[in-house]
């Protein structure tokens, strides 16, 4: 693909959806002049330590301040009893398990009487300077009673150390969903193939390159209200959630994430140090800052993943999947965030894939550990449902010894357009699932790979080639209302955009979706631009500011272009109308008669008298006296979007991989990803979101585990543990797409920040299993490092030493 | 103790702790906040500077260390006549998204092309290996580095 400037040619400066188009936010973060959160120089600011808890699970008996409080440079040393009084609610749970009733402990953001996780808040130091508060730190003395720690999903089912005292059970909640009970059963009693496997999903840390970083700062006017800003993807909610919870009244506060540096979901959510620096700077009456060290992001950011999954399939003689039954066990850590328990249940639906089962069932327990909280990480539930039922369909290849492109393809929903009921309560909005193999198969030259498989087999080669396959479908554009709560949500999540003309005929978009690296400002533009016919240059995109921007909620979920995105095109159109109704005034002619190209209203056939839209927002400006009689001044429109429904992006991944059977080392020669994410806006920024993802999926599948030792403590927190792929364990990438427009919204979009987190593990998990087949190996759990691919290869051995003769 | 040393060709005298790490130097006594803190064990590299003409992640020195040094950071890589060629690759081929790794990535690339005018893409990937990106899945880092090699030139 070839990537173009905006193009000059018609002199007008105008952009289409769907050119390829580089992004305008590239140029103050390349000349390093872009802030990021702790880039904001905020005069008099005092600096937070947090003291965190050393175990997983202890009473505090006492905790000795004295030291730390008569440290150089220090200003306040507080527990959580000192700054009990600061807390007026609790920190809501936003997506429940309905209609299963879920177990919730309190928690506030810094622990009283008792710690649940090495991590959590136990004291703050409050200096002058970082250096003097991390100094003090050191000498706040803690009396632990140290209690058995629960660092496992199936310890914690036993029961048999009880984390809350107040629940009496680690459980949180059973979900159930059994479509027609009858016959799943049946399905398994007549099949003539079943598979069963477990998989255990790692909990991942989302490590986002710029930590979290926070600074509150009391209004320098006066008038009681408080500034905070926040490397957060929620600028809005987080708002509302601080004055639940601070009792700083919402409309005093005033929420501005500068530029973030990445999240991943991991800064959805209203942490600990957000509350502790506003509660402490309406105490202290200073501006109070903080930033995480990276070992200090291990513990105390959410963490991905998490889950122990057993799944079954049933099939006919032809290799048709009649049903599937799946038990998941989530390991929430040591309290709900906010949409801990949910998480599970998102991806609840999706353990079919995108397949025609007619039976389906699920089972979903979820318990506490004493582990940090996990929530959602990029895909939240998908990848995790995905990595399941594809790991599952291999399997049935592997026992029916068919090609697993083949098995896909005897499964697939037909193609849909506009709605397709699925098994399992979710419609999926629009879907054509095979093309978008064939594209895959092609792209990675499959047979022919299939042929070398062949021959470095016959050659005795220990180097095994594998190719794996991964079909997936996900949800995005997290927004329809209704659908919301009817899947367990308690909050909605619709999407504001608004366009305002300026006398000068350029234009200001203000939105309440937040861009971290997704490109928003070149998008909504590119948007604007092509909808008016205004130069993109002519608008300005703003964002981020709950002092400016209208409520958006939050970003994730790939939802932001399906829903402030359509709204900003819905909005367009709203100017357009009204534009239209002054123009036909102006021109006296009827509004039927007038057509909109280019900008320009003219009478059809009549070129030459033409009202270009911009000079009619200057007119609706400043020449109001010539409106019609009862418009409002001003060309501008506000459209809050609430979607009819989700959209469900898809497509196939397929990873090449060369496995060292002597040591165990896994390569990736190749990786192909062919996404479908219904209409693209902008094909740069679509590529670049699916590079992104599927590094996150191959770390998952190869590199990542957020270790944790038997006591629960933390062994991997910094990033010389915690193996983030670099740029020398990855190749460059073949991506295609097929387009399959969404009916959800009017730009036909349906979201691509996922997709490459979702399809990628499994595809590479698949192609290790399939380069050691031969050997009898049939599960490789993740991430699949030298160490654990060996140990796999010994064990197949043991199990079956002649197995390498039998092939697969 | 005294620090003497220049940054982006201006030269500073200045008063510090000696314990005083280069990266909070740069970025809290002379407010040069393009150079990134990503981590706490150089493994990152969102803290890489020049320090006369070599890469050095900016955390794991004393700015003690380069006392009498000529520093180049993100902020004086470009010049009159607008971003610098690997600044400007970077924009070309889409090779940053939200920009906490793309001072240091970008730094690194630099120095990288002036000790391999010529890298393959194993080159590229190799020599930032010590850089991490979330984002981007380097696919289009990897892509604007090659196209500033001198093959690409040809």
């Amino acid at each position: 693909m070839t990537t173009t400037e905006i193009p000059a040619a018609d002199g007008k400066g105008l952009v289409k959806i769907g050119q390829p188009l580089l992004r305008r936010e590239d140029e103050p973060i390349l000349r390093g002049e872009a802030r990021f959160t702790d880039d904001v120089p905020i005069p008099g600011a005092l600096y937070m330590e947090v003291l965190r808890s050393s175990h997983a699970h202890a009473r505090i008996r006492s905790i000795d301040t004295d030291a730390a409080r008569t440290s150089p440079g220090v200003v306040a040393v507080y527990t959580g009893a000192d700054l009990a009084g600061e807390w007026v609610g609790q920190i809501p749970v936003l997506i429940a398990p309905d209609p299963a009733p879920l177990l919730a402990p309190r928690w506030g953001p810094i622990a009283t009487d008792k710690v649940n996780y090495v991590g959590e808040p136990v004291a703050v130091v409050v200096a002058e300077t970082r250096a003097r508060a991390a100094d003090a730190l050191e000498a706040i003395v803690v009396d632990y009673d140290v209690l058995p720690a629960v660092v496992s999903p199936e310890d914690a089912c036993t029961d048999r150390v009880v984390i809350h005292d107040e629940l009496g059970t680690n459980k949180a909640y059973t979900w159930e969903v059994v479509i027609t009970p009858e016959s799943v059963d049946a399905a398994f009693a007549d099949a003539a193939y079943t598979v069963k496997q477990r998989h255990i999903q790692q909990r991942c840390l989302p490590a986002p390159m710029e930590t979290r970083a926070v600074c509150a700062v009391p209004d320098p006017m006066g008038g009681g209200g408080f500034t905070l800003y926040s490397s957060t993807q929620m600028a809005h909610l987080l708002r509302t959630l601080l004055a639940m919870t601070v009792g700083v009244p919402e409309q005093k506060l005033r929420v501005i994430a500068p530029n973030v540096g990445g999240g991943f979901g991991s800064k959805l959510q209203t942490y600990p140090e957000e509350s502790l620096c506003l509660a402490l700077a309406r105490r202290l009456k200073r501006p109070v800052r903080w930033v995480e060290d990276r070992s200090e992001c291990g513990v105390a950011m959410i963490h991905g993943r998490g889950q122990v999954q057993d799944i079954e399939l049933a099939a006919d003689s032809d290799g048709k999947i009649t049903a599937v039954r799946v038990h998941l066990l989530g390991d929430l850590g040591a309290h709900c965030k906010l949409f801990t328990p949910g998480i599970p249940v998102i991806g609840g639906p999706f353990y079919h894939g995108c397949y025609d089962v007619p039976a389906f069932a699920i089972t979903i327990t979820s318990v506490y550990t004493n582990l940090p909280p996990t929530d959602a990480y990029r895909g939240a539930g998908r990848p995790e449902a995905t990595y399941a039922i594809e790991r599952a369909v291999d399997g049935l290849a592997a026992e029916m010894n068919m090609d697993p492109a083949e098995i896909r393809r005897r499964n697939f929903i037909p193609p849909f357009e506009n709605g397709h009921q699925t098994v399992c309560m979710v419609p999926f909005d629009s879907g054509n699932y095979e093309p978008a193999l064939d594209q895959a198969l092609e792209l990675a030259g499959y047979e022919q790979l299939r042929k070398e498989q062949a021959d470095r087999r016959a050659s005795g080669s220990t180097k095994h080639l594998g190719v794996g396959i991964a079909s997936y479908v996900e949800v995005c554009g997290y927004a329809p209302s209704r659908m919301m709560a009817a899947g367990g949500g308690k909050f909605s999540l619709w999407g504001t955009s608004v366009v305002r003309f300026l006398p000068t005929g350029k234009i200001v978009v203000t939105t309440g979706s937040h861009p971290h690296g997704q490109g928003h400002e070149t998008s909504w533009a590119q948007i604007v631009s092509d909808r008016l016919g205004v130069p993109y240059e002519d608008v300005e995109v703003l964002h981020s500011d709950t002092a400016i921007a209208p409520y958006g909620v939050l970003t994730g979920g790939s939802r932001s272009l399906s829903v402030e995105g359509a709204a900003l095109s819905v909005t367009c159109d709203k100017v357009i109308a009204k534009a239209k109704t002054l123009a036909a005034h102006l021109l006296e002619a009827a509004e039927g008669d007038l057509e909109f190209n280019d900008g320009s209203f003219n009478v059809k056939g009549t070129p030459s008298r033409a009202l270009p839209i911009t000079g009619l927002a200057h007119t609706a400006a400043f020449d109001a006296h010539l409106l019609p009689e009862g418009m409002e001044p001003n060309l501008s429109a506000e459209t809050t979007w609430d979607p009819p429904n989700f959209t469900f992006p898809f497509g196939t991944h397929i990873a090449v991989v060369e496995v060292d059977e002597e040591t165990g080392a896994v390569a990736l020669v190749k990786f192909v990803a062919v996404d479908d994410c219904g209409n693209q806006l902008n094909p740069v920024i679509v590529e670049g979101q699916v590079h992104g993802g599927l590094v996150q999926g191959i770390g998952q599948a190869l590199f990542e585990l957020a270790a944790y030792d038997d006591d629960g403590n933390p062994l991997s927190p910094t990033l010389a543990d915690y193996l983030v792929p670099s740029a020398a364990e990855v190749p460059s990438f073949t991506l295609g797409s097929t387009v399959t427009p969404s009916p959800s919204n009017p730009l036909g979009t349906k979201g691509v920040g996922e997709s490459g987190a979702i399809g990628s593990a499994p595809a590479v998990i698949n192609a290790v299993v399939d380069a050691l087949a031969p050997l009898g190996v049939t599960n490789v759990i993740m991430p699949a490092s030298p160490m654990t691919v060996w140990r796999t290869i010994q064990a197949a051995r043991a199990a079956a030493p002649n197995a390498k003769e039998n092939g697969r | 103790m005294k620090l003497e040393l220049t940054v982006n060709d201006t030269p500073h005298v200045a008063e510090i702790e000696p314990r005083t790490l280069l990266v909070h130097y740069l970025r809290d006594v002379l407010g040069l906040t393009g150079t990134k803190i990503g981590c706490d064990t150089s493994s990152c590299g969102t803290c890489t500077v020049l320090v006369d003409g070599e890469s050095v992640k900016s955390c794991t020195v004393f700015a003690a260390q380069v006392n009498g040094a000529a520093l180049t950071t993100i902020e004086g890589l470009a010049g009159d006549d607008g971003l610098n060629r690997v600044q400007q690759a970077f924009h070309d081929n889409h090779a940053l998204q939200c920009g906490y790794c793309t001072a240091g990535m970008v730094m690194a690339a630099v120095s990288l092309l002036e000790e391999q005018p010529d890298p393959t893409e194993a080159d590229v990937r190799g020599g930032l290996e010590g850089n991490l990106c979330r984002c981007t899945g380097y696919h289009n880092i990897v892509k604007a580095v090659l196209s500033c090699g001198r093959a690409a030139e040809r």
